[in-house]
């Protein structure tokens, strides 16, 4: 118990330093220009919140369109009691996405200005459409949620009738702006490095978020399972473990396809920092989890599973920083590292992020389908901190 | 038609004066001093490779990648030739510097409310019917002003007259589908600086290709997810159905039974 505690207080002290300095690095940001808080540069004008915050911030949220088409598309009810959870980490997700935009955007007060202003020859355009109607389709997903907890029940019927064209909606606006964050690199031929820059970047992104998408639901069920006390559906996480397998094995494939129809394989070979990255993505990313995953024993065993998961995100990660700085740096003649208030500040969001779920999950039936609902109900927020501070260790093992 | 409005550069005649950069300086209100690269400061600047000066500036594309890529069309070519940005319409995604392929929108990174900042091919001076302030000033006739079509004309003959002289070659009749500002050269462009893998590189068409799809996915992803939903749904239908059934018989045989 003492442990615990004291593991507590760490976790809160570092918590408290992350919105400190997010803060602080917020100030600076408003007050005084990118230039100031930033290692942005006219040779290098998109870092770390291009890079991390909102490429791989969107990809993380795939779990939601994802799951959704499971279980009301392909009605694969079974997979209804993950639903909740994913749905609300998914709008989660989109809203800091925005809230990190207006870190990015040099004049973020004019940010309105794509809904009026339009462009539709720019996929940044399309990606702003696509993000705002997307971020509105989740808020209702999500929404018989807090009409469930409020007893509206008039509204809550008329939501659940529209249940099949609002997925359908979301299925499709997920699937063009998920694409269209890799077709926003298609400008860049000459710029982005050759291991990464091809035409299928809008495909590759896709087929990489559905992957990173169910092990995102993986993760959040383990993370849940461990903060709120309840059990973890693992037959059902195994499934996904196995749409995982074959959502890799096609990304691999497209992507070794890709590398001998462009005659790109003997950059495979190149003792070149981009090289190395290339590798740590795809070996850490892609090979790894998809030998693991397709063995049973690992598949079906938590540990296996969660660790299958994590491998995966970090590739994810790794592939969006690698095509949005790594592969772009030979091309500048710069080497950027972000500054600690570009990092500061995303840490902000990401704890905020973390912060909101479970505030949300403590208050809102979103564990409806859990066996028991009592035992839903977390036992306090220190707890959830706790056991975030817990997976951490794990992470570490 | 008359044709668009366009500069041509002949690096052979450039003595290096810096004429130009200070014209264009005045001519846009822009802090005075030399400076050797383009900024948010400098709209034209020359570089200096092994002798030979090369005049840096936005190239005013026939069809502007930069002008494809931002998102509130905050540029836009117009019909006389120069490539201008608003920016009032700017939200500062800065997409633009990242798409350009010759690196030339620069942004106020200190200004809390930065612009983009870039040559405007003196657009008020040509709608007066005035040369660009740059040509204007240039002593050589490194940097001339005309019609696209003409200047184009006016370079071949350069090239016809001294071929030894000139490498034959104009850069920018085909550089991404063709630019404003015409470059001639007495050694190869990549030597200058220049990148040469461009020609004919359409940028938008890059970007284009994808976004074009988007009416076909949108329609057959529809119907096709549409077409899943009611085949899965029905199958519950059915089996709901199956099953009241199934309990209507039970109660009838229960109520026979009584
Ligand atoms: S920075 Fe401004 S001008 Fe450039 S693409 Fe973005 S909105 Fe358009």
């Amino acid at each position: 118990m003492k442990r615990k505690l004291q593991s507590l207080t760490f976790w809160k002290i570092v918590a408290g330093i992350i919105i400190a300095s997010g803060l602080y690095a917020t100030y600076i940001r408003f007050t005084q220009g990118l230039g100031a808080s930033t290692h942005l540069s006219d040779q290098f004008p998109w870092g770390l919140w291009i890079g991390f915050d909102i490429l791989c911030g969107v990809g993380l949220a795939a779990g939601g369109f994802t799951l959704a088409a499971i279980v009301h598309i392909f009605n694969i009810k079974r997979f209804e009691p993950i639903l909740r959870p994913t749905i609300l980490t998914a709008f989660l997700g989109y809203v800091l996405v925005i809230v990190a935009l207006l870190f990015d955007l040099g004049r973020p007060l004019q940010i309105w200005h794509a809904i009026i202003m339009w462009n539709p020859h720019s996929v940044m355009f399309e990606v702003a459409w696509c993000v705002m109607l997307y971020t509105t389709v989740l808020a209702l997903e999500f929404s018989p949620v807090v009409l469930e907890k409020f007893n509206l029940t008039r509204p809550l019927k008329i939501i659940k009738r529209m249940t099949a064209p609002l997925i359908i909606l979301g299925v499709l606006l997920s699937t063009l702006h998920q694409s269209s964050l890799g077709s926003l690199y298609l400008i860049v031929p000459e710029k982005l490095y050759a291991l990464w820059y091809t035409p299928y970047l809008p495909v590759f992104f896709y087929v990489s978020a559905i992957s990173v998408g169910c092990a995102m639901v993986i993760m959040e069920s383990f993370l849940s399972s461990k903060a709120f006390k309840k059990g973890l559906e693992m037959n059902l996480l195994t499934e996904i473990g196995r749409i995982i397998v074959v959502m890799l094995a096609v990304l691999l494939t497209m992507k070794l396809m890709d590398l001998s129809n462009r005659e790109a394989f003997p950059l495979l070979l190149l003792p070149r920092w981009e090289t190395y990255m290339y590798w740590l993505e795809i070996g850490v990313g892609i090979i790894a989890p998809l030998v693991l995953l397709s063995i049973p024993k690992v598949r079906q065993n938590s540990t296996g599973l969660f660790a299958g998961a994590l491998l995966v995100i970090i590739g994810f990660v790794v592939n969006r920083l690698n095509i949005s700085i790594t592969g772009m740096e030979a091309w500048a003649k710069v080497s950027y590292f972000p500054s600690w208030m570009e990092i500061a500040i995303t840490l902000m969001i990401v704890t905020t992020g973390f912060v909101v779920f479970s505030l949300a999950a403590r208050y809102l039936p979103v564990f409806k389908h859990g066996a028991d609902p009592k035992a839903a109900r977390p036992h306090g927020f220190e707890e959830e901190l706790l056991y975030l501070s817990q997976s951490r260790h794990v992470e570490v093992v | 038609m008359k044709s668009q409005r366009a500069l041509l550069i002949d690096t052979t005649l450039c003595i290096g004066c810096n004429a130009c950069q200070d014209a264009c300086k005045a001519q846009n209100h822009l802090p005075v001093g030399e400076e050797k690269k383009l900024t948010a400061t400098a709209y034209t600047a020359l570089e200096e490779h092994d002798g030979v000066f090369v005049r840096r500036m936005c190239q005013h594309c026939v069809t502007p990648t930069c002008a494809s890529v931002c998102p509130v069309g905050a540029f836009t070519k117009t019909p006389e030739g120069p490539v201008l940005y608003d920016e009032s319409k700017c939200i500062g995604c800065r997409y633009c510097i990242q798409a350009c392929p010759f690196q030339v929108p620069k942004y106020e990174w200190s200004n809390n409310y930065p612009r983009i900042q870039k040559c405007r091919f003196c657009a008020e001076r040509l709608a007066q019917g005035l040369p660009t302030a740059c040509a204007e000033a240039c002593p050589t006739g490194a940097t001339t002003f005309g019609d696209r079509d003409d200047l184009i004309r006016e370079a071949h003959k350069r090239i016809a007259a001294e071929p030894g002289k000139y490498i034959d070659k104009i850069y920018g009749v085909q550089e991404v589908g063709g630019t404003s500002i015409l470059y001639l050269s007495s050694v190869p462009f990549e030597q200058l600086g220049f990148t040469t893998k461009l020609e004919n590189m359409v940028m938008p068409m890059y970007t284009w290709n994808a976004l074009s799809k988007i009416p076909s996915v949108v329609s057959v992803g529809g119907v096709f997810l549409y077409g899943i939903w009611w085949i899965t749904n029905r199958r519950t239908e059915v089996q709901r159905l199956e099953r009241s059934l199934e309990n209507l018989d039970k109660k009838n045989t229960n109520h026979n039974d009584n």
